[in-house]
């Protein structure tokens, strides 16, 4: 676990949301395809990131559960883009030393004879520093 | 989709990104992809060096390195003076993605340009980025297409399955319509296939999840192939080699085949299965 | 020179207690030109006019200085006051020394410094002026009111009753609007046709009223009180005078696929066709798009069975001059195409509707004969979803997403109508589940708040917040995915309908007519308003009124109010036998003048015409030359012809560059 604290400027800035224009419709929730799986779902990341609240995100496993389907971005009628906030409070814990949620040695037992490499990249890309 | 006289003149050669799975666990959909292109009298080049895009875009804005890959292979198109060409959805997410980063010109753009200089390399937009469906559509033409068409599917019932990438955001990829697609209905038609329509046929398959929690591509896939199942489909097509994947892990049981697009279009086209390598 | 008179005001301690007003006086009896000066504590007052008025006649006065309040307070009052001694209003300047000066300042030095430079600027403007008359025009002693739905209606009855002829131009072949294809109104629940109908048809009966039906407004000339305007009567191939209106033809015509309008396309109508029962006028149309005669030749059935003989395949549209005082625009509203919010599978599922689709569904002269059936398979459907807001309350940056014909405004309507749509389908079929999904729920008006309560407590419609992702069709259900962020629940209903409350615009046909009107349009094509709180039914333009949806988003209580408003402002206008014009207005010196349109160009107004005029030359050749003419009657004076003109010719009167330049020489003095 890291001990970087994350903090709202930088999840603000690095996501380039601005989290005031959520009109709290629920939208992107309804239309996430990880919502029941997830602890803190697309509309309360917005909301809590707004409220200053990222403590709790940072610690959460909702952070992984992203897919980057990017539904909530296409869908939200206020065009605020929830899946970058999650992104960025993830890049931000991940970025702290020793933090990162995907051991390379981890892998082996992963994979499967079928697994495209793009899975790997892809889940390297999102899940280690 | 574009009209005889609307159509923009074939260039015959097209620079052509394959991305790391096209080379190893989906050489099919390449061989596929680059044969029946040549059948069309186009050759896809691969651009020399590429390097693999990374998978998904980065959403963070501070992210440079990450794009750089993806910027390096729209400089050597720009360099060439050519359209560049994917297959796989998520290679053409990110590239096109970052195109647009460094189209808009802005902070990213100028950093990515920092870095590449080291390198003697600048980019500001000159490419264009077609994904191999709009290179069927928009450059070939479906007319032509189909006067091509030597073994028609015979009304097979297939359904379309776009995922989430080829299509989000719409604003940036600009291929067709997010929520009501029609270029691979257009495309299965001019084969001869029936297409069929069903809603998640642009939902995520789950992607890259499958490392992470196996439960939720699972989930996805199986919701995905069942509304397909319902509404007629007998056979499921997918330009993404990891869509492929999640989606062919629940094919059992469902009454539906997964196949590669480029599967039909060899089909239809005549391609001989050796011509491709 | 001037004989000017100078009086400066305390307005109680308003004025007084920061500037010292006798300095003020004594300041200005040095000025050059002011032969009289005093001061008073309540200028504007019967007392204070006696003392304007008595110094004109006592000193001879030509020109008069005011240092009081804001001229917008009292500049009316004093002209009048100087009028009444034969003095020219348009002699009389007012010098702002209170909001300008007194109520900014708090130091008395600098309040009193600022005062008299003031009251000297007003008095080099006056040595300038020259005695202007206001212009008068006639006025045309009837309405023009565009559109015929229940704001058009109300308006041209307003006006009608009150004396004045009024002709209704309605695109459709009947009036009506989107009430009568309502089912019932809320919050009353009263029959929508029961209320409206009477109306249409006082409509068409009212001696002083006349329907242009099946016309659209084909252009505008003229300004307040004389307007021209030409009305294009669409050909309808059937002789209004003859048709009885029968239905022979209707039932006869073989071309039955036409997609009916009036019920939003879920069924067909055939190409001759009277929109609904009660049309006013009750008369066929042929719709030319579909006609087997007008189109190949064939057919002709209509005219073999019409008994009146009204069928005329020759006809052609016709184009109508008439002339008004007074446009009421009342161009109503379009529900927007939801196709592309897919995502609630519009198009992939006849069983996905709007919610005026639905209202059609529910009215029993509606394609189903009002049983609520699913299009799909015409079975009850016993669990319905409604999605709120679609297509409302959007950010609409093109940068950040697809525009999806999105609306960044509030529908208003909706929320209520929704609760409305739950309640009677509960009514007719108590055991159908309900779903609401909102973000609020907007319910402002009269007895709406506790409508929409009874919906919840009364007859259990689920309402829930939070929003739908997702509709998938299958198997012959709609699985809809939905948020419940109450409960903090990802939702899975299988629905038998899904009802999409899609955002109203304006009629888009309106959009020309603005440029017609020399009405403004704001960003979202609602006719903007004068002024957004005090005159809510005028436009910017003299002479056009505005009433009902075009204006903006409201439901048919405040659409009748403003209809009648805006009746009441027309009968204003009406009631002159003249108009009294603004004399500031602009005036081009045509000797100046190279015609080069920069004015005519920004005129908001299109107060500026360009004429050939033939000018005698100083070496005796006459010349034609093409000059700047302003109608003054139309001209609001508001300067941006004066000072786009590169020449100088443009100048406004009341307002010269030259009195505008000596004020500013006096302050820099």
């Amino acid at each position: 676990m890291s001990a970087y604290k994350v903090t709202q400027e930088e999840v603000l800035a690095v996501s380039g949301v601005d989290p005031k224009k959520c009109m709290r419709c629920g939208k992107c929730s309804a239309t996430c395809p990880a919502y029941d799986e997830m602890e803190y779902h697309p509309h309360e990341f917005v909301a809590m990131v707004e409220k200053g609240e990222i403590e709790k995100l940072a610690q959460s496993k909702s952070l992984y559960l992203c897919m980057t389907c990017m539904a909530c971005i296409q869908r939200c009628p206020r065009q605020v883009e929830p899946a970058k906030l999650v992104e960025a409070v993830r890049a931000a814990v991940i970025r702290g030393k020793g933090a990162t949620h995907l051991k390379p040695d981890a892998l082996p037992d992963m994979l499967d004879p079928d697994l495209p490499q793009q899975a790997i990249v892809s889940a390297m890309r999102k899940y280690t520093r | 989709m574009l009209g005889e006289s609307e159509r923009r003149p074939m260039s015959t050669i097209y620079s052509y990104f394959p991305g790391c799975t096209l080379k190893n666990k989906a050489r099919e959909l390449d061989a596929q992809a680059r044969g029946c292109a040549r059948l069309l009298g186009i050759e896809l080049e691969e651009i020399p060096e590429w390097q693999c895009c990374g998978g998904v875009y980065p959403l963070t804005t501070d992210e440079i390195a990450f794009r750089l890959s993806s910027v390096r292979a729209l400089a050597e198109a720009a360099r060439r003076g050519q359209k560049l060409v994917t297959v796989c959805s998520a290679c053409h997410n990110v590239i096109k993605q970052v195109d647009h980063d460094m189209k808009a010109g802005a902070a990213i753009a100028e950093k990515a340009n920092n870095y590449l200089a080291a390198e003697g390399v600048a980019y500001h937009g000159e490419t264009q980025v077609i994904h191999y469906l709009e290179l069927l559509r928009d450059e070939v033409g479906f007319d032509e297409l189909k006067r091509r068409v030597v073994k028609p599917l015979a009304g097979q019932k297939v359904g379309a399955y776009y995922g989430c990438l080829l299509l989000r955001p719409s604003h940036v990829m600009a291929m067709d319509s997010a929520e009501n697609p029609t270029i691979i209905e257009n495309l299965l038609a001019t084969l001869g296939a029936d297409p069929v329509v069903y809603a998640q046929r642009n939902e995520c398959c789950g992607g890259y999840l499958t490392l992470e929690d196996k439960s939720v591509p699972a989930k996805r896939a199986r919701a995905i192939l069942e509304n397909a199942r319902a509404q007629g489909a007998q056979t499921v097509v997918t330009a993404c080699p990891l869509c492929f994947y999640n989606l062919k892990k629940q094919e059992e049981g469902t009454g539906v085949q997964v196949k590669y697009f480029t599967e039909l279009l060899a089909e239809a086209l005549g391609l001989d299965a050796k011509e491709g390598e | 020179m001037q004989k000017i008179g100078v009086f400066v005001c305390w307005c109680g301690s308003n004025i007084a207690a920061t500037v010292d007003v006798k300095a003020v006086a004594e300041a200005a009896r040095s000025v050059p030109g002011v032969v009289f000066s005093a001061d008073y504590q309540y200028m504007c007052s019967q007392a204070g006019q006696t003392m304007i008025t008595d110094a004109i006649r006592e000193y001879g006065l030509t020109g008069v200085v005011v240092c009081s309040c804001s001229p917008r307070m009292h500049e009316a009052t004093f002209r009048k006051a100087v009028q009444k001694v034969g003095l020219n209003p348009y002699m009389l300047e007012v010098a702002n020394i209170r909001e300008q000066c007194s109520w900014v300042h708090k130091d008395m030095a600098v309040g009193t410094e600022k005062a008299i430079m003031l009251m000297k600027a007003a008095v080099a403007k006056v040595q300038l002026n020259a005695p202007l008359e206001a212009g008068k025009s006639p006025v045309t002693k009837r309405a023009l009111v565009i559109g015929g739905g229940i704001a058009g209606m109300q308006a041209a009855l307003d006006i009608a009753d009150a004396g004045y002829d009024v002709d209704i131009v309605e695109k459709n072949p009947s009036i009506g609007g989107k009430m009568a294809q309502l089912d019932k109104t809320f919050p009353t629940l009263d029959c929508s046709s029961c209320i409206v109908t009477p109306k249409m048809v006082e409509v068409g009966q009212h001696e002083r009223i006349h329907i242009y039906s099946y016309s659209e407004i084909e252009e505008v000339k003229g300004f307040v009180g004389n307007f021209d305007v030409t009305i294009r009567r669409k050909a309808r191939y059937v002789d209004e005078t003859k048709c009885t209106g029968c239905g022979a033809c209707m039932e006869k015509c073989p071309m039955k696929k036409v997609p009916n309008e009036f019920n939003q396309g879920l069924d067909t109508r055939s190409c001759i066709y009277i929109p609904f029962a009660q049309a006013v006028p009750k008369v066929a149309t042929i719709d030319p798009n579909y006609c087997l005669k007008l189109n190949k030749g064939a057919c002709g059935i209509c005219s073999k069975v019409c008994a009146a003989g009204a069928i005329n395949y020759e006809a052609k549209d016709e184009l109508v001059t008439e002339k008004y005082g007074a446009i009421v625009a009342a161009t109503g509203f379009e529900v927007i195409d939801v196709s592309k919010y897919d995502e609630y599978a519009y198009t992939q599922s006849p069983d996905v509707v709007t919610s005026l689709e639905y209202e059609r569904l529910m009215n029993a002269a509606g394609p189903t004969g009002g049983h609520l059936k699913r299009p799909s398979d015409g079975k009850e459907p016993k669990t319905i979803v409604f999605v709120q807001c679609v297509g409302s309350r959007e950010c609409c940056d093109p940068g950040k997403g697809e525009l999806r014909g999105g609306k960044p405004y509030c529908s208003k309507v909706c929320c209520m109508y929704t609760a409305k749509h739950a309640m009677l389908t509960k009514d007719h079929y108590p055991d159908t589940d309900i779903y609401v999904f909102y973000i609020d729920v907007r319910t402002p008006g009269k007895n709406f708040d506790e409508f929409y309560r009874r919906a919840v407590e009364q007859y259990g419609v689920h309402y829930i917040k939070g929003a739908v992702g997702k509709v998938t069709p299958e198997g012959g259900k709609l699985k809809v995915q939905a948020s419940d962020l109450i409960l903090n629940e990802q939702l899975h209903i299988d629905a038998d309908m899904v009802v999409l409350a899609a955002a109203i615009e304006p009629s888009p046909t309106a959009r020309h007519l603005a440029t017609m009107l020399t009405a403004s349009m704001d960003t979202n094509d609602f006719f903007t308003e004068a002024h957004p709180k005090l005159r809510p039914v005028e436009s910017p333009t003299a002479g056009v009124f505005l009433a009902g949806m075009c204006q903006g988003p409201k439901d048919i209580p405040e659409t009748v109010a403003q209809a009648g408003a805006a009746a009441a402002k027309a009968i204003g206008l009406l009631a002159k036998n003249e108009l009294v014009g603004n004399p500031c207005v602009a005036h081009s010196d045509e000797w100046m003048c190279n015609g080069c349109s920069q004015c005519e160009t920004v005129c908001p107004y299109g107060a500026i015409t360009y004429v050939d005029k033939e000018f005698k030359m100083p070496d005796r050749t006459v010349k034609i030359r093409r000059v700047a003419q302003v109608n003054e009657a139309v001209c609001q004076g508001c300067g941006a012809c004066t000072v786009t003109c590169p020449s100088g010719a443009m100048d406004l009167k009341g307002f010269t560059n030259k009195e505008i330049m000596a004020e500013v020489d006096a302050l820099c003095r």
